[in-house]
């Protein structure tokens, strides 16, 4: 027990004050008590302690909860198919960012029947694996979009981006009649992909290398190889998605949409009974 | 696998005892004889020092 | 020497931004590295005329010399009342466009997607992070008896710190720059500023206490402490994210999906916990003694409160990932934890309640006061609601639907919003040194116009959650789904008109308090034998 003044009016030195007890009758209790009794009136003194002590009480729940989901195997069920997105889709899968849509669109169908028969099979955690970040989303007032690829052509989803309500009378979406005007360059897309990369996305230096050229040829077939784009992405769409010469941002978030939950064969799925 | 069992089996035996512990300890501390009167002195602190700060010379 | 340097170092910073717009990739880039040039441009001239003397902290105006550093508090009562009419005007906007999508104009900058995070920055972190920020910095100073550590230009630094990175956020929505990661949209060079702007904030805070000249430390502060430093941990390991270049506004996420999603909600549900509870919670255990003009009811209690409070909401993050494909262990833990949290939460509010034990009577006088006890009131409704949410049964019908909206807006609206204008309605008389509020009145029609408001929202959303959660899950006898999609869309559009409505009165009440303030700082009303009025 540091001997100090334990007048309290007296402006006192944190850590000095820190060392006695708080009062004088909580000092002659003391040496009864045991550690934690004793050291509380520390922590309710000492400003650093106050602090380290709320520290280590709120990190604990952090890292029981998060930290395992990285170590444990199950986390992500073993699942054929899944794939890096290809320079198109990952171009509208920003747009689809930019333009905040998973504020009311989530991506993740949960393990429920009438969510299972309105939208597909529930969301593996396989299949946003490779997105940095996830896109789950956290309210639905427009529907679930886990399951939207090959729902719908690509001449509907242009009408409707143009203006929901001609399609969906009720709809209460905004118009995004910008997209299909708005022009889309490749300039950025291999520095987005290499951004990928280093967060864990697994783009072999190929994949990098073509990445304007695959850009391109997944939203203009014509000029270039859809053979190779289908080796480095199986199962991409290669077409002409917002129906207008030259890249849109249209054609890079249709591509994006119309691939969303296709790459998973359910048809032989078999689901990890240890999850 | 096998650090990660041995934290895990940590975590919900010892760890939570000993955060637990804690609690109780906060709480018997809290309800410790002659607390009731530095809680009175320390609710109260609020009253005082509302125009200007205390006087520095005073202690140190 | 030291203005030399200033000058020298802001001309550089200035220089550096514009060749930063120049080499910017994206247009968001641009506007905010042109925006930082002119800012820091601005400091400079500004610099170079102040140069060499002058008195730099002339006040004019009759406040009181009180050796506290309360410039910075009176600064951000006003920016907390200034963002707050901007967020609620954001609020009832996009809940008026979810009834009438023709609001969104057609255009990029005021679509819904880019408004709604611009609403929940703004209320969230401009309103409630001022009202904080300032809260914070007067309470601190007059239960540690000491000024604000670090001298008043750490404490500026922290404050326009603090409106740079909600200006840099709000336009960045507004151009479309997001991580899309549900109330830490900013991107990275705003993250990593405002991370500068919270250490110093921790560090002024930290220091006032360490060189407090009363014993102990008033519980408020452990409130206010732990909320610093939980948001910095929270802030830190969420916005980890690689950035496409550093001449890009575009970042990538380090973790991914099922990683992704928990540390998100992690930092999700504590940003709750901790920036909206824990922090409004340090202003509960001071406003209310003071405006009662009784302690705390139990200090024993506020104590266990404390500490029950901070270890048990930081579990409570999966229950935003019920039947998700995360796995089922975190799942159960969240819920465990959430439910129990019920426990301190109410432990918290009937602290608050009792300190009103034998001055019930002031409720009928004190308008001020009546606002503080119905903020407790509504925190005590949504810490309940939001166990019962976090189970999973319940929580397969309301997740998704509107039922959210409404839990977290009784929350929002009932109280942080309530405790944060009892709180400026406390402060503002005492720090322009009137003798009381330019109107009472005013303050009795500010707190029936935000109650019937919250009652209008809450009740509103709970009928369209309710509704919608069991169209869609609804089947007939063959077991196909009765509703499509769009039919339980056009179920909810009464409700979604009364809910704007609702929120049309919100903001109603908080222009009357904001006219009722301005009034009564600027010194209408006072008797003649009151101090002189200033100059306008």
């Amino acid at each position: 027990m540091a001997d100090n003044d334990k007048n309290h009016g007296a402006e006192q030195d944190p850590d000095v004050s820190a060392a006695s007890d708080a009062s004088e009758e909580a000092a002659h209790e003391t040496p009864q008590r045991g550690w934690v009794l004793r050291n509380h009136a520390l922590i309710e003194r000492n400003a650093f302690l106050l602090l380290v002590f709320s520290l280590i009480v709120v990190s604990i729940g952090g890292i029981v909860q998060i930290v395992p989901l990285f170590y444990l195997d199950n986390t992500i069920e073993e699942v054929d198919g899944m794939r890096p997105y290809s320079p198109l889709e990952l171009a509208g899968r920003n747009i689809y960012v930019r333009e905040g849509c998973y504020v009311c669109h989530s991506q993740m169908i949960r393990v429920m029947r009438d969510e299972v028969q309105r939208y597909g099979h529930y969301s593996l955690a396989a299949e946003s694996m490779y997105d940095h970040p996830f896109q789950w989303g956290s309210k639905r007032t427009g529907p679930d979009l886990a399951r939207i690829g090959g729902r719908y052509s690509d001449d509907w989803h242009r009408a409707h981006f143009e203006n929901p309500r001609d399609l969906v009378p009720e709809s209460i979406m905004p118009a995004y009649p910008w997209l299909a005007r708005t022009p889309i360059g490749s300039e950025n897309i291999e520095a987005v992909m290499r951004a990928n990369r280093a967060s864990g996305v697994p783009y072999t230096d190929e994949m990098l290398a073509e990445a304007r050229a695959d850009f391109r040829t997944q939203a203009d077939p014509d000029t270039g190889d859809v053979d190779a784009l289908l080796t480095r992405y199986p199962k991409a769409q290669a077409r002409n998605f917002d129906g207008t010469p030259g890249e849109s941002e249209l054609d890079a978030v249709i591509a994006y949409l119309q691939m969303l939950g296709t790459l998973v064969d359910f048809s032989t799925f078999e689901p990890d009974a240890s999850r | 696998m096998e650090t990660y069992s041995t934290l895990r089996a940590f975590a919900d035996s010892w760890a939570l005892a000993l955060i637990f512990l804690f609690f109780v300890g906060v709480v018997l501390w809290v309800f410790r004889p002659g607390s009731s009167k530095t809680y009175k002195d320390t609710a109260n602190m609020i009253f005082r020092n509302e125009d200007k700060p205390k006087d520095k010379d005073d202690g140190r | 020497m030291i203005d030399a340097a200033k000058i020298a170092a802001l001309g550089i910073l200035t220089l550096l931004f514009a060749m930063a717009a120049n080499w910017g990739t994206d247009l968001v880039y641009q506007v905010h590295a042109l925006l930082l040039a002119l800012l820091s441009a601005g400091l400079f001239i500004w610099s170079i005329r102040r140069a060499g003397g002058r008195d730099r902290y002339a006040i004019d105006g009759p406040r009181p010399e009180t050796g506290y550093n309360d410039d910075v508090v009176r600064a951000g009562v006003i920016a907390t009342t200034l963002w707050g009419v901007v967020g609620f005007l954001a609020g009832t906007y996009i809940a008026f466009q979810l009834a009438f999508p023709l609001l969104n104009w057609d255009l990029p900058w005021t679509s819904f997607g880019r408004l709604r995070p611009l609403h929940t920055s703004a209320v969230i972190f401009a309103f409630g992070g001022n009202a904080l920020i300032a809260t914070s910095f007067y309470i601190v100073q007059r239960t540690c008896a000491a000024p604000l550590w670090g001298g008043r230009n750490l404490a500026w630094f922290v404050f326009w710190g603090y409106q740079l990175f909600i200006v840099l956020a709000a336009t960045g929505y507004v151009l479309g720059s997001t991580q899309s990661k549900e109330y830490a949209e900013p991107e990275w060079y705003v993250d990593l500023w405002l991370t500068i702007v919270w250490v110093a904030y921790l560090a002024i805070y930290l220091g006032t206490i360490v060189k407090r000249r009363e014993p102990h430390i008033y519980v408020a502060n452990w409130f206010f402490l732990a909320f610093i430093v939980t948001i910095a941990m929270l802030h830190v390991v969420n916005n980890i994210a690689i950035p496409v270049s550093i001449w890009s506004s575009q970042s990538v996420i380090l973790f991914p999906g099922v990683q992704g999603a928990m540390v998100q909600w992690w930092y999700g549900h504590n940003a709750v916990g901790f920036f909206l509870t824990a922090g409004f919670l340090g202003m509960m255990y001071y406003f209310i003694p003071k405006q009662a003009d009784r302690p705390v009811y139990s200090y024993k209690l506020s104590i266990i409160h404390f500490w029950a409070l901070i270890f048990l909401y930081i579990w409570a993050g999966p229950h935003h990932l019920h039947y998700t494909a995360l796995p089922d262990w975190a799942q159960v833990l969240g819920m465990v934890m959430s439910i129990i949290l019920w426990m301190p939460s109410w432990g918290g509010m009937i602290n608050g309640l009792m300190t009103l034990q034998g001055a019930w009577d002031k409720l009928r006088t004190d308008p001020v006061l009546r606002m503080l006890v119905v903020s407790v009131g509504f925190y005590g409704m949504a810490t309940f609601e939001g166990p019962m949410m976090s189970i999973r049964s319940v929580n397969s019908l309301s997740h998704y639907t509107d039922w959210t909206i409404g839990h977290v807006h009784s929350g929002a609206l009932g109280w942080n919003g309530m405790i944060t204008f009892g709180a400026l309605y406390y402060l503002v008389p005492r720090l322009w040194n009137r003798e009381r509020l330019y109107s009472i009145s005013l303050v009795s029609w500010h707190f029936w116009l935000a109650t019937i408001g919250i009652v209008l929202y809450a009740a509103s959303m709970w009928v369209t959650g309710i509704m919608e959660g069991l169209m869609w899950r609804e089947v007939d006898a063959q077991g196909f789904l009765v509703n499509s999609f769009a039919d339980t869309v056009a179920a909810k559009f009464p409700m979604y008109v009364v809910r704007a409505l609702g929120g049309a009165l919100f903001l109603t009440g908080a222009l009357i308090m904001a006219y009722n303030l301005w009034k009564t700082a600027v010194g209408a009303g006072e008797t003649a034998s009151a101090r002189p009025v200033p100059a306008e």
